[in-house]
């Protein structure tokens, strides 16, 4: 029989238990709130492949609870036995998805293309406009954030109804392209701000243009910035609703449009919302999965400096 | 608003006078082709002239054509500098032409009366659109609101925080929480609203009124008293947002030098010391920018309330947005909503500037 030479002290063993204890409150807590951010994404799916008794009786768990069927994307036409026919719902539906990924990925691209070279001129070069310099500059652009989009949507309206961008993609693009513009030129300079200036310089003194160095040296290096600001402009404009719904109509109204169209609406069964719900979510859902990285580092912009 | 290291460039900036030449006719040319577009379009809107154009999309392209113009005249009038220019301008005219102008026309719009479904066109209308909105209980009702969700803010902080503390503590698994954790702020509002606001708070057979149902709430009705569906909309729009205060938390938080909290260890302090006395004045800089920006964000808020509640009961959940929206739909009056957005925007800019002087100071505790 070995005898243990060093034994855990009184202090030690309470230190031990404390230490556990917090290690489950810390687990404990992580895990509860991974419910609470996951438990929508989850009923709404499985409520997509429900009957309604199965809705009514409140059954939680598919093949355990209750027998799913495709009733919900059926009536989207996108269960495995409609796919092949001809449905007016999956095309309306196909149209919005197609608007809003249109509108979104446009509005996206202009905006880190201006908000990339703003940024870039606004972290090397001294301006002047007037009594402004380069720090008043930045925060004219920034101070745009603070617009309420609701303080342009009725000028917009009188304005695309004279111009004829009323329902068009080019008019939602504009809109959505400035409403994301300053967020893009604030994550922009800051990783430009991070890029040494001798690597230009380097360039220049090479006989490089300054549009050269900068396409040719920076952008390569700034592409993480410009994919963060990328990817959160998608997420902000995708999801944008208010100005979407009182500039669009028939043409080019996006999928947030129709699903709250569809809310109001009694009619509507639950499976179908569920099924169209999740149908829209679930794209974010997977651009936020695959590039959290991303997204992380353009909210982390501000935060650290 | 600090300024990085500037590229100092020097450079032959000598531009022959005939590219100056060239770029001033450029200029001035395509000024000029805006000019007699517009006033022909006048003309047409008139009534004098007939063109046979539908709308003023052409004043619109030859606008545009103008900007591409005087961005394309820097480079040739003033050679390496223009090109530098090159970098913001193209900005600043998308800005200036898509905010200053709406502004301006939006400011005409506010003192008019203008049904935009009437064949009539607007009317002046005085400041008779301000007494209304003097007069207006359920403006100022939203007014209010907005107050009582911006103090939610702080609530959502302390949330915020907490996760931001527990995802940088040693865990395991740490990238799958974060992930988990950011998903709320992926989803759209809209589809949140249904599958949150109508489906799982849904009073016979949501999960939520079931869940509180058994926990001994009899009659869980979520948006039926005016306090409880305030505070309902309240944690639905938290829910959606806090990862957002979370992650520029959590940003802040992984900048704090490692040392720091060791020193405050190995000094005796216990782990709510450390946190009070190191961690969190440290931690004021990122905290106040995540609130502002939050800030900025819940003067948007309109989305969840227009369709889950749309503003009831008796306006409980209204904000300004999601009233001024209603203002519209119902009656189209361009002229009254204007006029409530600007005034809106007034109290934004007044308030935020206020805020940015008092917090100044705490921003930049190290300068």
């Amino acid at each position: 029989v070995t005898q243990a030479i060093f034994r855990d002290t009184e202090a030690d063993r309470t230190y031990k238990a404390r230490w556990w204890t917090s290690r489950a409150v810390i687990y404990a807590i992580l895990i509860l709130w991974t419910i609470v951010c996951i438990f929508p994404i989850y009923w709404t799916a499985t409520t997509s492949f429900k009957m309604l008794q199965d809705v009514q009786l409140g059954r939680m768990i598919p093949f355990v609870d209750f027998q799913p069927s495709w009733v919900g994307w059926e009536s989207l036409g996108l269960s495995p036995d409609t796919i092949g026919q001809v449905s007016t719902p999956r095309n309306e539906f196909v149209s919005r998805i197609s608007n809003s990924a249109i509108v979104s990925f446009s509005a996206s691209a202009l905006a880190v293309f201006l908000g990339s070279i703003t940024g870039y001129g606004l972290s090397r070069f001294g301006y002047r406009f007037g009594p402004m310099k380069n720090a008043d500059i930045s925060f004219f652009f920034l101070s745009q954030l603070i617009l309420p989009p609701v303080v342009l949507a009725l000028p917009f309206l009188v304005l695309y109804k004279e111009l004829g961008l009323l329902d068009t993609h080019v008019g939602l693009v504009v809109l959505y392209a400035l409403s994301v513009l300053p967020i893009v030129i604030w994550i922009m300079r800051d990783q430009f701000m991070t890029i040494p200036t001798e690597l230009e310089e380097a360039a220049l003194v090479d006989g490089q243009g300054v549009w050269g160095a900068f396409a040719r040296i920076i952008v390569p290096i700034a592409l993480p910035g410009m994919v963060a600001a990328f990817v959160l402009s998608l997420v902000l404009t995708w999801n944008e609703y208010f100005l979407a719904s009182l500039l669009t109509s028939t043409d080019a109204k996006t999928l947030p449009v129709m699903v709250a169209s569809q809310t109001g609406s009694q009619g509507v069964n639950w499976w179908s919302m569920a099924a169209i719900s999740f149908a829209m979510v679930l794209p974010l859902v997977i651009v936020g999965v695959l590039l959290e990285r991303f997204i992380i580092k353009g909210m982390s912009t501000g935060a650290v400096k | 608003v600090s300024n990085g290291d500037l590229i100092h460039i020097v450079a032959h900036e000598g531009v022959p006078a005939s590219r100056q030449r060239a770029g001033r006719i450029l200029i001035r040319g395509s000024f000029l082709l805006l000019v007699v577009v517009f006033l022909a379009q006048a003309l047409e809107a008139l009534g004098i002239w007939d063109l046979g154009f539908e709308d003023w999309q052409p004043t619109l392209i030859a606008y545009a054509m103008w900007a591409v113009a005087l961005c394309a005249g820097q480079v040739l009038i003033r050679g390496e500098q223009g090109k530098r220019i090159l970098f913001v301008l193209p900005s600043a005219l998308f800005v200036v032409t898509f905010t200053i102008i709406p502004l301006v026309l939006g400011l005409a719009i506010a003192f008019s009366d203008w049904n935009l479904s009437s064949p009539t066109g607007p009317k002046f209308a005085g400041l008779g659109n301000i007494e209304k909105m003097l007069g207006d209980r359920f403006y100022w009702n939203a007014l209010g609101n907005m107050v009582w969700y911006s103090l939610a803010i702080l609530v959502e902080y302390a949330v915020a925080f907490g996760l931001a503390m527990l995802l940088s503590a040693q865990i395991r698994a740490r990238r799958f929480f974060r992930v988990a954790f950011l998903i709320p702020l992926m989803l759209s509002p809209v589809a949140v609203s249904w599958m949150i606001g109508k489906s799982m708070l849904e009073f016979r057979f949501g999960p939520i009124p079931k869940l509180a149902r058994a926990l001994g709430w009899e009659d869980p009705a979520f948006f039926a008293s005016p306090e409880i569906a305030k505070l309902t909309m309240m944690i639905l729009d938290a829910w959606i947002f806090i990862p957002f205060m979370m992650l520029m938390l959590l940003a802040g938080l992984q900048a704090i030098p490692r040392d720091v909290s060791e020193a405050a260890r190995v000094d005796g302090a216990s782990a709510w010391q450390a946190f009070r006395k190191v961690i969190f004045p440290l931690m004021i800089p990122a905290s106040l920018t995540a609130i502002l920006v939050r800030l900025i964000f819940k003067l948007k808020l309109a989305d969840i309330v227009i369709t889950v509640t749309t503003g009831g009961p008796g306006g409980a959940t209204d904000t300004v947005t999601s009233f001024i929206y209603r203002e519209y739909r119902d009656r189209s009056n361009v002229g009254y909503g204007t006029l409530l957005a600007m005034f809106y925007l007034v109290i934004i800019v007044v308030s935020m500037t206020g805020l940015l002087r008092g917090l100044s100071r705490w921003m930049r505790p190290y300068s």
